[in-house]
């Protein structure tokens, strides 16, 4: 029911509803909050070893890089783009520091190697995608194939595995150690790099969709892009961007698993992007572009990420995992939508 | 001639030919009835799936799930094959079929019905499907001592010149031809991809005919679970992992539309076709077969260009407008 046209105003703008307690107690952010809280209690019941410090800092190394590169997936998918070349630019990504390693340079060249040919990746997805305006899903499983198929090429079946020592304590050890701090008296965590790093991007992306201009600006581009472009809103240079960004990121966590690992094969990081596309659903961003939160990826990349943990400990192998993972995708989905419908008939 | 270039089929078709020659002036060897008999054999299962992928595309749909579809009816087929060795074939062929089937048809009715977003549902499903596979079998491998004789004799049996999962194929091409092309529920198909608002004026139930689809692409994912088992002499929780990106991509090169609507079963044949041969032919003229991912790569990014001039999106006529209004008003 819209407010009745008084006589001097042409159009009248009813005032937002009032927010309902049920709004906030339906929140996506609630739920994965709720759903947070429902993994730590279950797998702290099931096994004395998942609350410890450092298995839960030991656990987030398994799922941080993938994270990082969620947070790019996420802005994409905001705007009705997907990009499933992630874990292949990873692979190339990967392979171009395995190379410059056995040139012999340092920490600070490997990571702008890896970064610079994620970038060089990004951009030629966005070129294709933005300035040829061709479909993003197709776009990506063509370049998923061409980035992996030249680390085949050029890398063939061996492996990358010199690796200078500075480079692998980056991956390998913890960032905060409470000895060097010297703050025994305060308690930190030990954080691995590659957790503090997504963290400090989590924050960054958060400021950046739900504090400026530019996050508006992809709101609109997502929820409505011909109504956007009309605005003045540069819906195509915004997704070229997302797609170098999401490459950046792809370099970074190319890095930071090669750090971690120690070696690089050409099967590296295979099968990422649909776990990547999977934390960003959950996360409550919705394929149809225009709704989704920073933090609800946040909250998902952790419900994941203490659910596959919490599942190894309890020797679960990690296909049935998937299982898991792949029914609480579906029905985080669904269930809202068969008590929206439920709701509807009732009413009638 | 203009109107004969336009015709994506022929061109892809031409293309295919001056390759094979190319190729077979090159490699004679390439060109030898037992080699091309091999080569329709190892494509035979991406020519059926890539058709059922079409369905699913054609309704604006994707199905991610369906190698690992093939994967879990395959192991259902096997396992049959070796607890029940008695069984005749034909039902060990019928358990993966049906298998598929029903797993086809949980993926329609929960985005038919409670229109969950196709990429999410079989995303997710493609995850469970992987993981039943461990399950049911304990996460142990069938290997193909463990399988029945028949089971595996029979993709191997030749007829009339051409082994059976050719034959099967051939069949199956026919069906989704006379289905698309001439039935009311094939028709359906295109129309509610190609104008859903339209369609639902028609009468067309959008929902009924997403189920349709899922549960062929399921059911066609069975039939070739089997195939693949049988072939190979193994089933596991890994076989055809990540196949459903090189099914999409026959359909791309096929020059079937993401957008929904538009692709026909003779252009999606040809793009399996093209994807057989580069990777058959990789071998025979002695070039690393770590090319061949690289390759299909490119060939998708060529298609995928090429295709878009014939069905542009809406949204790019903004900027040209825009211009033109531009230079108008000054």
């Amino acid at each position: 029911m819209t407010a009745p046209v008084t006589s001097g105003d042409r159009y009248a703008v009813a005032d937002a509803p009032q927010r309902r307690w049920r709004d906030i107690a339906l929140r996506w952010e609630v739920i994965l909050l709720a759903l947070l809280a429902l993994t730590i209690i279950v797998n702290t019941i099931a096994s004395p070893y998942f609350l410890d410090v450092f298995n839960l800092a030991d656990a987030t190394f398994n799922f941080s890089e993938k994270a990082i590169i969620a947070l790019a997936m996420a802005l994409l998918i905001l705007v009705r783009e997907i990009d499933l070349s992630v874990a292949a630019i990873v692979a190339l990504a990967a392979m171009g520091v395995g190379y410059a390693a056995e040139a012999g340079f340092g920490p600070p060249v490997l990571f702008a190697v890896a970064i610079g040919i994620g970038l060089l990746c990004g951009i030629f997805n966005g070129v294709l995608v933005s300035y040829l305006n061709l479909p993003s899903i197709v776009v990506t499983i063509g370049t998923m194939s061409l980035f992996r198929g030249l680390t085949q090429v050029i890398l063939g079946d061996q492996a990358k595995t010199k690796f200078p020592s500075d480079f692998l304590d980056l991956g390998q050890s913890y960032f905060i150690k409470m000895k060097e701090t010297g703050l025994s008296w305060l308690f930190l965590p030990p954080v691995p790099l590659s957790f503090l790093i997504f963290l400090g991007l989590a924050v960054l992306f958060g400021l950046v969709l739900h504090r400026t201009a530019v996050g508006r600006r992809l709101f609109a581009a997502g929820s409505n892009p011909v109504a956007a472009r009309f605005s003045g809103i540069p819906v195509a240079r915004l997704r070229f961007i997302l797609f170098a960004v999401s490459g950046i990121l792809s370099g970074l966590a190319a890095a930071l698993l090669v750090a971690r690992l120690g070696s690089v094969r050409s099967n590296i990081g295979i099968g990422w992007e649909l776990d990547i596309v999977t934390m960003v659903i959950l996360g409550g961003v919705s394929i149809a572009g225009g709704v989704g939160s920073i933090l609800g990826v946040f909250l998902a990349v952790l419900v994941l990420g203490l659910l596959t943990f919490g599942m190894s400990l309890n020797n679960i192998p990690g296909q049935v995992v998937s299982v898991y993972i792949g029914a609480l995708l579906i029905a985080v989905i669904a269930i809202p939508r068969i008590i929206e419908r439920i709701r509807t008939r009732s009413t009638r | 001639m203009k109107a004969l270039l336009r015709n994506r089929e022929l061109v892809l078709a031409l293309i295919l030919v001056i390759g094979i020659a190319a190729i077979g002036a090159y490699q004679p060897a390439f060109l030898a009835w037992g080699n091309i008999r091999d080569m329709l054999t190892e494509t035979s299962v991406l020519f059926m799936m890539a058709l059922a992928q079409m369905v699913v595309i054609l309704t604006r749909g994707i199905d991610l799930s369906v190698a690992a579809n093939l994967a879990l009816s395959g192991m259902m087929a096997a396992l049959v094959s070796q607890y029940y060795p008695d069984v005749p074939l034909i039902l060990m062929i019928a358990t993966g079929i049906v298998t598929g089937l029903l797993l086809g048809m949980l993926n329609g009715a929960l985005i038919a019905y409670l229109g969950i977003p196709p990429i999410v549902m079989t995303l997710g499903t493609l995850a469970i499907f992987r993981g039943m596979i461990i399950i049911i079998a304990r996460g142990d491998q069938v290997n193909a001592s463990e399988m029945g004789v028949a089971f595996q004799a029979f993709p191997k049996q030749v007829w009339l010149g051409l082994t059976s999962p050719v034959w099967i194929a051939i069949a199956v091409a026919l069906l989704f031809w006379i289905f698309l092309g001439f039935t009311r529920a094939g028709r359906g198909l295109y129309a509610v991809g190609g104008n859903p608002v339209a369609a639902r004026y028609c009468g067309i139930d959008q929902r009924r005919q997403d189920l349709l689809a899922y549960s062929i692409s399921g059911a066609v994912s069975g039939l070739c679970g089997y195939l693949w088992v049988a072939r190979y002499g193994v089933a596991y929780s890994e076989i055809a992992s990540g196949y459903e990106l090189t099914v999409i991509a026959a359909c791309v090169i096929g020059g079937v539309s993401i957008g929904g609507g538009i692709g026909t079963v003779a252009g999606t044949l040809l793009g399996a076709l093209f994807l057989g041969i580069v990777m058959t032919a990789l071998p025979v003229m002695q070039i690393s077969p770590f090319w061949q991912m690289a390759i299909s790569g490119a060939v998708i990014l060529a298609a995928v260009v090429i295709n878009a001039r014939a069905e542009r999106r809406p949204d790019k006529l903004i900027l040209p407008e825009a211009r033109r209004l531009r230079r108008v008003t000054p």
